[in-house]
């Protein structure tokens, strides 16, 4: 075999040249990549709130911002960084969640419960300094009412609106098409109409372009960069009064491991959960100096849906729910052998409360618990006397039916929830002592087979508003589906006319205490109908440094929760530790160990260098 | 390297059959016109090849993506307050009502110009979130591509031409051994002990991101590289590994030949026969691979994204599943292909150019 040596002139340089050669296409890399990201403007100020001292507080956040529009912006992040730089009409007291005055001071309905007149409040202002007036509140609704680009985040809220106008700068008022009792839990940010007239199609518009975002909120969006951060700065005029940090940072990580070690080290000041930490997370964090870990009640809740048979608006049944299921006994019977406390010790660990009532107990107001006789605790015994009563006959160790089948079940999981797969295998255990058989299906997206109603239960949870309307329309015929197997607003086929009757009395009652009542009365009902069975309501575990954060408002105020409240309070209300402790440590730490890797390489080079030379001189010469 | 590039580059060797000395002379200049047309031809092949690739990855990452059971719009809208009209009008927006074979086509249409369509979830341009994170990974995933092929390089020659000593054990078993580790358990390892600080060792660097955010100048360079540090190592650690291997196994080949032998009784020095005679030769295998890897610059790495919160195309890509985002995730698809096809084209192209016996 001949093989031909390569030319002197072709040969690869030595390592030295190679090593230079990577190092330089690096650099390469490295400057053409960096030098068009350096931002312009937000340079200065920044360097001049570190020199100056200014407190800043930083969140790690799991979630990046869709949009910062508040017309499009769908996510809960998203929607919460819109209430801190938007004013709301309405906002949540922080105590009881009960409706206060936000930008409205004021509002009332007419005698015929059509109309809802609000006052706007005189002492708010826009920041680039104009007043802010009733003017701009009609505007942004009706922009919603009138552009279908505009009406993607918030659209729900004025779907019963006929006419909005402002007939003064603190007038507004609502002409409704039904009476609507939600008047005060309009979630929408109001917009300044002087910027936002000028924007021309909504439904592209994300309002992250020009910075500092003109608001009137408790803080000024000042700086933002995609998946990196959103930068806000205390809003001094804002007429609730000023918060107490200077500056309030959303960073973004992505891994809530990676959040929870910043924390440690004090690079973020708070970390909350997506949506809770984990327990072994809270466990590690809960020894550490200077880290709070903070428990509240959560405002989800978790259940067991059952299929009561899934259909269309007009009545058409489709998909393939167990028919046994349409058997209350059966549904009352399942959930009578769920041992609630175990799954609350065993898969919460602790971290949650035991579930009975649709509505979490954090919502006082609409919080409701069956009585002594009406409750379906643990009780093994009497579901099996219920199943024998609804024909199930155990037949050696297997439950078997009039038509002989025996009754076999699958149950929808989340295969990302691992909640879901341990409260699965505790299912199969407990049925199955009954003779009950169960699939558990894990799927990464359960929606389709959801939405076609091919499934016969279904680990479920909502997220539950002040306003309990939403969570409650979910379930009237009116968000059936218009065609078999479409996505609509129904969360589980129920329809039932009792239920629908009671939901559209509530809506039109305006009286608190009385609307609150036909609110239990829906929630018992759907507790006797064993159509949702609600396991747990899982606490908001999250975590803060006390050297950065002195205090901090929870929600409810007493022992209550920090992040993802209804309204500003933990952030508007949060209260520096001393000053400037928490960014200006790690910048000069770092600082300094960046030169001192930048002397390591040098020195290194240089080293390689010299040798390689010496190297080189001795081949030259031999050769 | 793809499997048909083989042929091709046989064929080319049959034509190579002048006596390479004569090369120079006048008598072979039809001979070299027919190589480079030879040549050309080949290129050509490869370049129609590649487009016929790009055109299949169209089609395929609209059917792709589609076959996840899955509703974008209840995904996006989850757990918030939605009417069924509103659903329908997000529906519409996003064309979803539009019949499977106009999306279709209206899709390749479209992107044929260069328009993959908007985000549904980022009301963007879905060129613009690419071209956004884009610098980011390249940045990040570049860097290391560098740094791990250079790494691996290096090793790989000296553990192969110290083969059997306990420095080629060593490093062979180290570097097989960080291959196996998961990047993102690696890298969040990394971050306890060198961004939290461990013991004696400080905490040294940032948990993630890419900037502090707010620096400027030299200044704003230095952050980046300070948060580039860690990621980075995380990478060039499970990535390092496989040049090394390779480089160290077709050295180990080239090792036994005669023409070391010669260069050797030459009395040429030890390090010179390794450096200017073995390693040329050694190169081949490493250079296929090189492509290959560069190809996957490109995609980022999805889990060391992840873990430190880089904000490149990996990290975008991960939010576009989990909605999911179709025309997100058909355009990130599609640049993924495009360049691993393109790096895979590139080594074909240059492959006849690198490999004397071959290309000459």
């Amino acid at each position: 075999m001949v093989v031909r040596v390569p030319p002197p002139s072709a040969q690869p340089r030595s390592r030295l040249r190679v090593l230079l050669a990577s190092g330089a296409a690096a650099l390469a890399l490295a400057a053409g990549s960096i030098v068009p990201g350096v931002p312009l403007v937000a340079a200065p100020q920044q360097a001049q709130a570190a020199d100056s001292g200014k407190s800043t507080l930083t969140v790690a956040v799991a979630q990046s911002v869709d949009s910062l529009s508040p017309f499009l912006a769908q996510k809960l992040f998203s929607t919460s960084v819109s209430r801190l730089m938007y004013d709301f009409l309405t906002n949540y007291d922080a105590k009881d969640n009960h409706a206060i005055p936000g930008l409205a001071t004021k509002w009332e309905p007419s005698a015929d419960k059509l109309t809802w007149t609000y006052t706007i409040r005189s002492d708010s202002k826009w920041s680039d300094g104009q007043q802010v007036t009733a003017e701009d509140a009609a505007w942004t609704f009706n922009k919603i009412m009138s552009d279908e680009g505009a009406a993607q985040a918030n659209g729900n809220f004025v779907a019963n609106f006929e006419k909005v106008t402002a007939p003064s700068p603190t007038q507004l008022v609502i002409q409704l098409k039904e009476p609507q009792a939600t008047m005060a839990a309009l979630d929408v940010p109001i917009v300044p109409k002087h910027v936002w007239e000028k924007v021309g199609d909504f439904s592209k518009f994300n309002n992250d372009t020009k910075f500092p975002i003109v608001g009137n909120g408790p803080f000024i969006l000042t700086d933002y960069k995609v998946d990196q951060y959103v930068k806000l700065k205390a809003n001094k005029d804002f007429w609730r009064g000023a918060p107490k940090f200077d500056e309030l940072v959303f960073k973004t990580y992505k891994d809530q491991d990676a959040a929870v070690a910043a924390l440690r080290k004090g690079e973020v000041s708070f970390v909350a959960g997506s949506p809770a930490l984990t327990p072994a997370q809270a466990a590690s964090l809960k020894g550490e100096k200077n880290v709070k870990v903070n428990e509240g009640p959560g405002r989800r809740f978790f259940a067991l849906a059952t299929n009561p048979g899934a259909q269309t608006k007009d009545g058409k049944n489709f998909g393939d729910g167990n028919k046994a299921l349409l058997d209350q006994k059966v549904r009352q019977a399942l959930f009578l052998s769920i041992d609630r406390k175990t799954i609350i010790d065993k898969v919460f660990q602790g971290h949650a409360v035991e579930g009975q009532g649709y509505i979490p107990p954090r919502f006082s107001t609409y919080f409701w618990q069956p009585s002594a006789e009406q409750s379906l605790a643990y009780d093994p015994a009497k579901a099996a006397q219920l199943l024998d009563d609804a024909g199930y006959k155990l037949k050696g160790d297997q439950r078997v039916g009039k038509d002989g089948k025996p009754l076999d079940l699958r149950i929808l999981c989340h295969a990302t929830d691992p909640n879901d797969k341990a409260i699965g295998k505790y299912l199969k255990e407990w049925w199955g002592k009954l003779g009950i058989g169960l699939k558990v299906d894990c799927l990464d997206d359960v929606s389709v087979p959801w939405y076609a109603g091919e499934y016969d239960l279904a680990f479920d949870g909502w997220s539950v508003n002040p306003d309990p309307d939403f969570v409650l329309g979910i379930h009237t015929c009116a968000a059936l589906p218009a065609k078999a197997k479409d996505s609509a607003a129904t969360d589980n086929f129920i329809c039932d006319k009792t239920y629908d009757e009671l939901y559209k009395k509530q809506l039109a009652e305006y009286d608190p205490a009385k609307r609150a009542d036909i609110v239990k009365q829906m929630e018992s009902w759907m507790y006797d109908s064993g159509y949702m069975n609600i396991i747990a309501y899982p606490n908001a575990v999250e975590a803060y440094r006390t050297d950065q954060i002195k205090s901090i408002t929870t929600m409810p105020s007493a022992a209550g929760n920090i992040y993802g409240q209804d309204g500003y309070w933990s952030w508007w209300s949060a209260v520096p530790a001393g000053s400037s402790s928490s960014d200006g440590s790690g910048g000069s730490s770092s600082t300094g160990v960046v030169i001192g890797v930048i002397v390591v390489v040098v020195v290194l080079a240089a080293g390689g260098l010299f040798i390689a030379r010496r190297r080189r001189t001795t081949v030259d010469d031999r050769e | 390297m793809t499997a048909e590039s083989t042929p091709a580059l046989v064929q080319i060797a049959d034509a190579d059959t002048e006596d390479p000395a004569q090369a120079g002379s006048s008598a072979a200049r039809g001979p070299r016109a027919r190589n480079t047309k030879a040549y050309l031809q080949y290129v050509a092949a490869k370049i129609a090849g590649a487009t016929v690739s790009l055109f299949a990855v169209l089609v395929t990452s609209f059917f792709l993506f589609r076959l996840i059971p899955s509703d974008p719009v209840k995904q996006m809208t989850g757990g918030r307050p939605v009417s069924a009209e509103q659903l329908q009008s997000l529906r519409h927006q996003f064309g979803l009502d539009q019949p499977m074979w106009r999306q279709f086509t209206s899709y390749v249409g479209d992107a044929l110009t260069g328009d993959f369509g908007t985000s549904f979830q980022f009301h963007a341009p879905v060129i613009d979130k690419i071209t956004e994170a884009l610098p980011a990974t390249l940045l990040l995933t570049g860097t290391s591509y560098v740094l791990y092929t250079a790494l691996g390089i290096w090793l790989g020659t000296r553990t192969a031409w110290r083969n059997g000593s306990t420095s080629d054990r060593f490093n062979t078993a180290f570097a097989l051994t960080l291959y196996s580790v998961p990047s993102f358990w690696l890298g969040l390892l990394l971050i306890i002990v060198f961004s939290v600080g461990v013991g004696p060792i400080p905490g040294m660097f940032p948990t993630g991101g890419l900037e502090s955010g707010g620096e400027s100048g030299f200044a704003y360079i230095l952050d980046v590289a300070h948060h580039l540090v860690l990621p980075v190592i995380t990478l060039v650690a499970v990535g390092y590994a496989q040049t090394l291997l390779v480089m160290r196994s077709s050295l180990l080949d080239e090792m036994g030949s005669d023409y070391l032998t010669t260069a050797r009784a030459k009395g040429l020095r030890d390090d010179v026969v390794r450096r200017k005679h073995a390693v040329p030769n050694a190169m081949l295998p490493t250079f296929t691979l090189m492509f290959v890897n560069l190809g996957h610059v490109v995609a980022g790495q999805i889990l060391v994204e992840t873990v430190f919160s880089w904000p490149g195309l990996g990290g975008l890509f991960y939010q576009g599943l989990s909605v999911p985002d179709l025309p997100l995730v058909q355009g990130l698809f599609f640049v993924f292909a495009t360049a691993v096809i393109l790096a895979n084209t590139l080594a074909d192209v240059l492959y006849p150019l690198l490999d004397p016996r071959v290309g000459r």
